[in-house]
């Protein structure tokens, strides 16, 4: 049975001002029930409130489901209610005495694909659905490989709808091992698997009574136990220039700080630092955060930094630790997942590049390969990529600019891509 | 261990600071809207950590109703004076002088409704290309959908089904002339998110949101403030209750909660416990399933 209390209604425990989050986004193919495990897990972790639950009792009423169709709490738009499926990335939270949650529920429709890539790019842990009654389909393999791609940290496969397979260890088994197959050729090594029913509830919140020989932990139990990124002095320091603060007035008068958000690692007060592309050095002379001066700042905080020289530094500048440089580069080789309209094509046009903080102009160079999903296989004769197509592709910006491999650097090694004409995102690009 | 490690309350504001950020260095002209309610103040109070010392770099943006509770038009006035804010107040009132807008009739008038083509004209003729908010997802089902960066054409209206993918943190807040953003920096935020940083900030708030003694009066089995505004029917009658708000908008159609919670952290803790959303005493998404779906395709907050 779902728990009793409501989760944070645990007001004593010490550290409910120090929670920590996890991001995680949902996967799977149309009807795989990604909505109902959502609605299942919030409502069952106590955190739908009665009037939400009132208003999805009655509309389901009123449309003659026979059951209360928790899919309704995330379908928001007119056109998902209507036609039942969801179109856009929908965003819920929810919190443990452990944990703060945010959920991207995203559609499994092939031409809403670009919003799987969308709700994975901030993900730390995907849960992708399998129907039971289905096994591996062509949607598992592309969301998986999405997944791998954005260097999602956790991969969790939820079996769904073993209500509908008698809950037979044999079907979890065999989808199991056809999954494995398939994810050892994606660089998918350690996904978990849970058997469920989201609506029924097993094995969601609470352990599934129907599935005694399940000996893994719940979906809700799963997300609470996964490790979060590390943040370690080691790590490569990189500080995107997003914005110069300059008061005016006398107060303030030499003041002059370049605030951003760290995207990785540590900077400390009196550390040398390189701005680039110019490769002009310094050293911090203070982190500045709301009035406050701080020792040390990591990812992802937002702070200010002020340098103990006056330099030139703006907006796209990227400020590293000097004992370990990024890249700067007019070459980029991506791997893209192609999310708008027009076609992608050599020479066809310039785009906008927009890479951290920095905006520039590119051609593209070369289509090298397009990726077959379901095979793995390089198609390199196919040089028009279109709407949901992966690629990968040479490009030329027409400005130097920093970068770091996205293997390597969630931030500073991803991009999109712009369509000129319309101002459009049409490209999500991962640096090789 | 993880030596470095952030709460989930310093990630959500680091975040938003990035998203306030990004408004300042993309946009010619932002403003923040600003309703007195605790979202537009966590908002301010977000712009004054990411741009200090200097001032926040756009100015305040007030769509009067007429319908206010008085408690709100001091605090408003009160923190634009202490922090040097700019504040412009665009007035339904005008709107409905100048014949922009027709007054809704019968006992559940509103003017809820006549706010955003106030705020469209006001938009037009100051020509701000950005419009920041305390807009949250959690709140309402279609605001679930919002990017933080979310595109309005030259008509000021969403088009829900055909928004622009955000990935990371790169946020494409490119335009041509016209068109605007609204950007909704605490996007990621919950109700409680925002009171225990309330709480963890120390942040001055309305005494709306306190308890308090209150002529009110029940209908539709929402509980109302007793104002000129909202003519009773006969069977109503106007009671002295120990009430507070949870949210604050225009008066005729926001609801207050028996309350006797006084401080931040006795909120807080009414706020863990409580069984309904905030937006439950609000009869302005009432109206049908998707009235705010409805309302944000016309430009609405």
């Amino acid at each position: 049975m779902a728990k009793k209390q409501h989760p944070i209604s645990d007001i004593e425990h010490p550290s409910y001002l120090d929670m920590d989050l996890l991001r995680f986004t949902t996967a799977g193919s149309v009807d795989d029930g990604k909505s109902t495990l959502i609605g299942r897990l919030l409502y069952d972790s106590k955190s739908i409130f009665e009037d939400q639950y009132e208003a999805v009792k009655a509309t389901s009423k009123k449309r003659g489901d026979e059951y209360v169709n928790l899919a309704l709490l995330t379908d928001g738009l007119r056109a998902e209610r209507e036609q039942g499926i969801t179109i856009d990335v929908a965003y819920r939270y929810f919190a443990t005495p452990k944990r703060k949650f945010i959920i991207a529920d995203t559609p499994g429709h092939i031409q809403y694909t670009r919003n799987m890539v969308t709700g994975a790019s901030t993900a730390n842990a995907a849960l992708i659905l399998i129907d039971a009654r289905k096994g591996v389909v062509e949607q598992t393999k592309r969301h998986s490989y999405i997944a791998s791609l954005l260097r999602i940290q956790h991969i969790i496969i939820c079996i769904n709808k073993m209500d509908l397979v008698e809950y037979k260890e044999d079907v979890f088994k065999n989808i199991k091992k056809e999954y494995e197959e398939f994810a050892s050729q994606i660089n998918i090594t350690n996904a978990h698997f849970i058997p469920i029913s989201a609506l029924s509830g097993d094995n969601v919140v609470t352990a599934s009574k129907n599935m005694k020989w399940f000996k893994g932990r719940t979906v809700l139990a799963l997300l609470e136990s996964l490790s979060l990124p590390e943040i370690n002095n080691t790590d490569a320091a990189r500080f995107p220039v997003q914005y110069v603060i300059r008061p005016i007035g006398n107060e303030h008068h030499d003041y002059r700080s370049y605030a951003g958000r760290i995207a990785s690692g540590v900077f400390a007060k009196g550390d040398d630092v390189t701005i680039l592309p110019s490769g002009i050095t310094s050293k911090i002379k203070s982190i500045d955060f709301g009035g406050n001066k701080l020792q040390q700042a990591f990812a992802p905080m937002s702070v200010a930094f002020t340098l103990e020289d006056n330099i030139d530094a703006s907006r796209g500048n990227m400020i590293v630790k000097s004992d370990n440089n990024s890249t700067v580069t007019h070459d980029i080789d991506l791997m893209i997942c192609w999310l708008g309209d027009i076609k992608l094509m050599e020479h066809s046009r310039k785009f906008i590049l927009k890479h951290t903080t920095n905006e520039v102009r590119c051609i593209i160079k070369e289509v090298r390969y397009k990726l077959n999903i379901n095979t793995l296989q390089k198609i390199e004769n196919e040089k028009v990529i279109g709407i949901n197509d992966i690629a990968c592709i040479a490009i030329r910006t027409t400005m130097p600019v920093v970068i770091d491999k996205y293997s390597n650097n969630r931030i500073t090694g991803s991009v999109i891509l712009i369509d000129e004409s319309s101002n459009v995102t049409v490209g999500a690009g991962m640096i090789l | 261990m993880n030596q470095h490690h952030l709460s989930h309350l310093k990630e959500l504001e680091s975040e938003s600071i990035f998203v306030l950020r990004e408004v300042a260095a993309q946009f010619e002209k932002p403003v923040l809207l600003f309703s007195g309610g605790k979202d537009s103040i966590v908002c301010f109070h977000l712009a004054r950590k990411a741009f200090a010392p200097a001032k926040v770099p756009f100015p305040l943006l007030h769509i009067d109703t007429g319908h206010n509770f008085e408690e709100t038009i001091i605090y408003r006035d009160n923190l634009v004076t202490k922090y040097g804010a700019q504040l412009i107040v665009a007035s339904v009132q005008d709107s409905i002088d100048t014949g922009r807008v027709t007054e809704e009739k019968g006992f559940n008038a509103s003017r809820n409704v006549l706010q955003t083509v106030t705020l469209l004209d006001t938009i037009e003729s100051y020509k701000f290309d950005a419009l920041i908010g305390g807009a949250r997802r959690d709140e309402e089902k279609a605001r679930a959908k919002e990017r933080f960066f979310s595109h309005r054409d030259e008509f000021g209206q969403w088009d829900p089904k055909n928004q622009r993918p955000e990935l990371w943190n790169l946020f494409n807040g490119r335009r041509n002339i016209g068109e605007h953003f609204r950007v909704f920096p605490i996007s990621n935020w919950t109700e409680m998110d925002v009171w225990q940083y309330i709480l963890q900030e120390k942040i001055e708030i309305p005494s709306l949101y306190f308890t308090h003694q209150r002529e009110c009066f029940i209908r539709d089995k929402v509980i109302y403030a007793h104002a000129n505004v909202i003519p009773l029917k006969p069977n109503e009658k106007v009671e002295t209750m120990q009430v507070r708000f949870r949210t604050i908008g225009d008066i005729s159609c926001t609801g207050a909660v028996l309350s006797s919670a006084a401080t931040i952290e006795e909120i807080v803790e009414e706020v863990a416990a409580t069984r309904t959303t905030e937006r439950g005493s609000r009869i302005d998404d009432k109206r049908s399933d998707a009235a705010m779906e409805d309302r944000k395709k016309q430009g609405y907050f």
